[in-house]
């Protein structure tokens, strides 16, 4: 009995389709759902996502975000989630650079905003190094 | 009374504007989809969003999160969503005329996207505290800083609620400017449909599962209101970008029209100057011929 998998950010529906088996990155550390999983609803932090279907394994980078577990069904609700194979390593190393410049510019306690939209600009970076370096390694 | 020559340089000119006019026409009926459609795929994520948020209503207590309080201060914060560009029409203009017409508070900050209504507000001397440039189209990626900030300001307590206004999108031809709340949440509506969404079904808590909260209930929804509002304000965002593109569309389509009218009467008139020119030379010819006999 396969799980139907669906990842969601306010932009567009990402992924939609049956799988075997879903391992994310959930805020209490990484969780495999299997199908007839209790339901469960718990919180994502930005890290890699594996799905297991017939046998292969995919990775995406997500970011923060929202999970709705049922039997049957897995909901990702992200406000990024990008396929490793669509990651171009060499721009996001760039926008890593120029969020970690930006953040020993910005001092913190004057412009606590920037800081937190630049930290989080890091987490999705780094998430998404993560993603492809480490798929490289296999 | 023009020469002819004066007339067709202008019936020229007009040409020239009408042909652009229809451009921006075009490209505004365009970019008005995609905004549109952009606004529809955004959907499925706060349907979503509003099942787990009915679910949560029932398990977390509510009144723990401050989000759901008033500020301590008396300000108000208002983030006003106008367009980038001139040229459509009365939009951005009626939206202001609403924010002014409004009781807001008695103290009042604004925050703006869009260069129109910041310079607006700064010609009227309010007071301005942000303004974020936001592309077309609009990425989610741009609207968290945004909605980070407002819910910063807001969590200092120096401001009673936040408030956005913006235009809402509800047909081509029909915009309305709202100002809606965006802070505090107010939990009768929260998972509900809100009112410049066009469609959207109610969730029935009795349909929805015995769902577990890891690692608490009061943790995810302290972790999912902050996305509800950042969702929540891309939405609105996208509902005044369709009406900017719908608005322009509107008004171009007008310019063209009126530009297709004057060249009309514009030829008219050349060509009766033409036919009055052509009918005094052949008096004068026959009149000529008529001396010489």
């Amino acid at each position: 009995m396969p799980i139907q998998l669906e990842i969601v950010t306010p932009e567009a529906r990402i992924y939609s389709d049956e799988v075997d088996s879903v391992v994310l990155p959930g805020t209490e550390g990484e969780m495999g759902i299997l199908p007839a999983h209790a339901p469960l609803v718990t919180t994502l932090k930005p890290g890699e996502l594996r799905l297991m279907k017939s046998g292969k394994e995919t990775s995406m980078a997500v970011g923060e975000g929202l999970v709705e577990v049922t039997g049957t069904t897995t909901r990702i609700l992200t406000d990024m989630a990008i396929h490793a194979d669509d990651i171009d390593e060499k721009a996001v190393d760039e926008a890593l650079a120029r969020a970690k410049s930006a953040l020993e510019t910005l001092k913190p306690g004057e412009n606590d905003e920037e800081v937190a939209a630049t930290m989080a600009a890091i987490q999705r970076a780094t998430a998404q190094l993560h993603v492809k370096r480490r798929r490289r390694t296999i | 009374m023009p020469s002819t020559r004066d007339i067709r340089r202008r019936i020229k000119s007009i040409k020239n504007t009408a042909q652009i006019t229809k451009a921006m026409q075009l490209v505004a009926a365009a970019k008005m989809k995609k905004a549109q459609d952009q606004a529809a795929n955004g959907r499925s994520y706060a349907e979503l969003m509003n099942k787990i948020l009915v679910a949560l209503k029932g398990s977390a207590e509510e009144g723990s999160h401050p989000y759901f309080a008033e500020g301590k201060g008396n300000r108000t914060l208002v983030l006003v969503i106008t367009s980038d560009k001139g040229l459509c029409g009365a939009l951005n203009t009626n939206l202001l005329r609403k924010l002014v017409n409004t009781d807001l508070g008695p103290e009042v900050d604004f925050v703006t996207i869009g260069r129109k209504g910041a310079s607006s507000l700064a010609r009227l001397k309010k007071s301005l505290k942000a303004d974020f440039p936001i592309k077309d189209p609009a990425a989610y990626s741009m609207i968290r800083p945004v909605g980070q900030f407002l819910q910063d300001q807001f969590l200092t307590g120096e401001y009673r609620k936040v408030l956005v206004a913006f235009n809402n999108f509800i047909n081509t031809v029909t915009l309305e400017p709202a100002i809606e709340q965006l802070l505090p949440v107010n939990p009768v509506t929260l998972g509900g449909k809100r009112d410049f969404e066009e469609t959207h079904t109610e969730v029935d808590p009795a349909s929805l599962p015995d769902y577990e909260f890891e690692p608490s209930a009061n943790e995810v929804f302290a972790a999912v209101l902050p996305q509800y509002v950042n969702g929540t304000l891309y939405q609105m965002v996208l509902e005044g970008r369709a009406s900017e593109h719908s608005s322009r569309m509107v008004a171009m389509k007008n310019a063209t029209d009126n530009a297709k009218q004057i060249i009309k009467d514009l030829t008219l008139e050349y060509n009766k100057l033409r036919q009055a020119a052509i009918t005094n030379e052949l008096l004068e010819i026959t009149t000529a011929k008529m001396a010489l006999e």
